[in-house]
């Protein structure tokens, strides 16, 4: 898998311009999102969007930069969001030790990480589709251990009623704030991409995705960096995995399952793997198709529609939305032709 | 340049959103949402429910007190969570106060939840079975007039007993909370019989091997009860066939229904003379019944004789109907004229006169069955005994039945 990143390093900018204008055009748009959008369009959309994005965003890490492509990503999600289940409140009489949010929080971010980097400890031995098979394979067996152990999981019916905390005097899961919770968290961790991907560790992952061989030769520690790489994916899909599971307020095996598996990896593909902000588009697009196909032609082919449009993407552009931008760039603006800025 | 260009799409995107169609439904409609199975291993049985609701609105020639039903559908896997989210955008995006549905056990408690957080919003069962949906911490706003997995199995433990001869019985069943229920209600009245139940198995749903739960049944049983759903009774009998297994088998209601009766194969001769019991008979005399069975077959796709899932959902949809009618279809006060309607509502069904108890579920009557080939080579629930009015508690004093304990895996057990 080869993907070029395009990094537009340029020295002796202030913050402002390295920043980007459209970084602050989006930025500013996204603030300004709830004073027009219904409380629906806020969390069922927007939140929602953000949290799967957060997903494809630590999905679009380990495959971009990293060259492995993971099943695994809501697995480990699943694991903060059963964490917060069981370290805080529920009321399915199961476990529930009743932790405070501060303490629960980071302990199941901390497990999402570790889960996550034993993962890939156990994946980085293979490559390519073997990769994709034995995350695959790992979100399978974590589903169905899930659906059947009651010790732990609470089988079937899972986890009900986690609440989202209320601190400052604010309920964390009503609309607004709730929607700018997820949207802090997912623009901390799309900076926090971005920036590593320019790192000295960054350019590492992606030379060792580009050649492994050589890289091992010049002295680097391949399969350490990769399960590092595993390691910082497990925390942003940790943080997804908090706020699904406050979103939903509830967890079962379905939240985990290998539909939504499936689902993260079309939002990536969708999206495109060539640059952060690409699964989460995928992710706009993914929730706004699979929230409102069923009103465009009705209950019985509503999935066929949706199945198409994904195809239809990926046919024009394989690289995703990302890539068809990318595309029709050219034609827009010549300028955009001349290298740097 | 190259990153202003790529947000400036992200923008477009984003704005896109903000133009919530929250489109009002106008005076001369009523929105009534329709939650169901339409993907999943339960696709098959959600498409009937959606038969047998919209046989209810044809019943009405699609108007209730002068206004227009507008069914807005919704879809679910059969997980709660895709039923909460699905009931979400029905409710909170477009807009309806009244909700048909869900189809399926854990759907229905988890749906249950979210109606305590909408007060102002009706909520009426589709087919959801479990029992803790309307026992345990109900909703105010929650009606079931299709009654739960417990009270389908009236009559069977006896039978089976009694009747059948059977002794020691295992049972194979999907592990959630409906299968649970009916396990309960089937060894509620066999046990008590005196019957045992030396093993039971539990298979997660969508289950395609079904080998090693097949190697795990005893061999001195007498029957093996089954509670499984669509494909994956039609799996398991399948393999069970195939294996060379030859108990006699006890079915489960929604394991012997039309769902999986009308499917190909050999399974004929391994179902027939299976007893079962549910809300409904197929060879059922009443005249009521058989004019439902023939409202029913206009709908596109009919089976021979309506499921209970096309029952289920045809009684509820029919008593929200009734509700809205009474009320004159409005519900602007957030229902609760509406409410009040439906609690009090008493009616007679295809199957019987429905009443509610003070926890919004239904008494009902239930029939005892026995598979059979019918003339025309289809294979039916032949009518055996009509249980009458069945409550939820099967006729246990309330604080007595209570003290059985919530239905799980292990609860009841008689080895």
């Amino acid at each position: 898998m080869s993907l070029a990143i395009t990094t537009n390093v340029t020295p002796q900018q202030n913050w402002l311009e390295r920043l980007g204008a459209g970084h602050i055009i989006l930025a500013v748009a996204l603030m300004l999102y709830p004073l027009v959008a219904s409380d629906f369009f806020l969390t069922q959309i927007g939140g929602y969007s953000l949290i799967f994005g957060m997903l494809g965003l630590s999905l679009m890490l380990l495959a971009g930069y990293g060259g492995m492509v993971s099943l695994a990503q809501i697995t480990v999600a699943g694991i903060s969001a059963y964490a917060i289940a069981i370290l805080g409140n529920n009321n399915s009489n199961i476990l529930g030790f009743g932790w405070p949010w501060w303490l629960a929080v980071p302990f199941a971010v901390l497990a999402a990480a570790l889960a996550s980097a034993l993962i890939g400890w156990v994946s980085v031995r293979t490559e390519g589709i073997y990769t994709i098979m034995i995350t695959l394979a790992i979100a399978t067996a974590t589903y169905y251990f899930a659906q059947q152990n009651y010790a732990i999981f609470n089988g079937h019916s899972g986890y009900t009623g986690i609440r989202a905390p209320a601190f400052w005097g604010i309920g964390w899961r009503d609309a607004r704030p709730f929607y700018y919770l997820c949207l802090g968290l997912a623009v901390l961790s799309y900076a926090a991409v971005l920036y590593g991907s320019r790192s000295t560790f960054g350019m590492t992952l992606q030379a060792i995705r580009d050649n492994p061989r050589r890289m091992r030769a010049l002295g680097y520690h391949v399969t350490a960096h990769k399960v590092f790489a595993w390691l910082l994916a497990g925390v942003i899909a940790g943080l997804a995995g908090v706020l699904l599971v406050w979103f939903n307020g509830r967890v079962s095996p379905g939240t985990i399952g290998v539909d939504a598996a499936i689902d993260v990896l079309i939002i990536a593909v969708i999206g495109g793997l060539r640059h952060p902000i690409g699964p989460f588009l995928g992710a706009v697009v993914v929730v706004l198709m699979q929230t409102f196909a069923i009103d465009i032609v009705g209950a019985e082919r509503f999935n066929t529609l949706i199945g198409m449009v994904f195809l239809v993407i990926v046919f024009v552009s394989p690289d995703g939305i990302l890539g068809l931008w990318g595309r029709i760039k050219p034609h827009l603006a010549q300028e955009s032709l001349r290298p740097g800025q | 340049m190259r990153m202003h260009r790529r947000t400036l799409l992200a923008l477009a995107v984003f704005t896109g959103l903000t133009a919530p169609s929250m489109a009002l439904a106008a005076d001369d409609t009523i929105k009534i949402g329709l939650l169901a199975t339409f993907e999943g291993p339960f696709t098959v049985l959600g498409e009937d429910g959606e038969r047998g609701a919209m046989t209810a609105v044809a019943e009405m020639n699609g108007t209730v007190a002068g206004k227009k039903i507008e069914i807005v559908k919704g879809s679910s896997d059969a997980s709660p969570d895709s039923a909460v989210r699905a009931a979400r955008k029905l409710v909170e995006q477009d807009g309806v106060k009244v909700l048909v549905g869900p189809l399926s056990g854990d759907e229905g408690i988890a749906v249950k939840d979210y109606a305590k957080t909408q007060p102002n919003v009706t909520f009426i069962n589709g087919t959801s079975a479990a029992q803790d949906t309307t026992l345990r911490d109900p909703a105010e706003n929650f009606f079931r007039f299709s009654t739960d997995g417990a009270q389908w199995m009236a009559g069977l433990g006896t039978y089976a007993f009694n009747d059948k001869g059977y002794k020691k019985v295992a049972t194979v069943a999907e592990d959630y909370s409906f299968p649970y229920t009916q396990v309960f209600g089937f060894m509620a009245e066999f046990c008590k019989a005196g019957g045992h139940v030396p093993s039971k198995s539990w298979v997660p749903i969508g289950n395609k091997d079904f080998s090693s739960v097949i190697a795990a049944i005893p061999e001195d049983v007498d029957a093996i009860y089954v509670a499984l759903g669509g494909a994956d009774a039609v799996n398991f009998l399948t393999q069970y066939q195939q294996g060379g297994g030859s108990a006699p088998l006890i079915g489960g209601s929604i394991t012997v229904d039309q769902t999986v009766l009308t499917s190909k194969g050999k399974l004929k001769d391994v179902l027939k003379g299976t007893p079962s019991a549910g809300p409904t008979a197929d060879t059922n005399d009443a005249p009521a019944w058989k004019a439902f069975v023939e409202a029913y077959k206009k709908q596109p796709g009919a089976f021979p004789s309506p499921s209970l899932f096309a029952h289920g959902y045809y009684v509820d949809m029919k008593a929200t109907l009734l509700g809205l009618d009474q009320v004159g279809g409005d519900v602007s006060d957030g229902g609760k004229k509406l409410r009040d309607a439906l609690s009090k509502l008493s009616f007679d069904t295809p199957t019987g006169k429905v009443s509610l108890d003070k926890n919004r579920n239904a008494i009902a009557d239930i029939f005892l069955t026995e598979v059979t080939e019918g003339a025309d080579g289809n294979l039916m629930n032949k009518l055996v005994k009509v249980v009458p009015q069945v409550n939820q508690t099967l006729g246990i004093p309330e604080d007595e039945f209570m003290k059985l304990g919530a239905v799980n895996r292990d609860n009841p057990s008689c080895p």
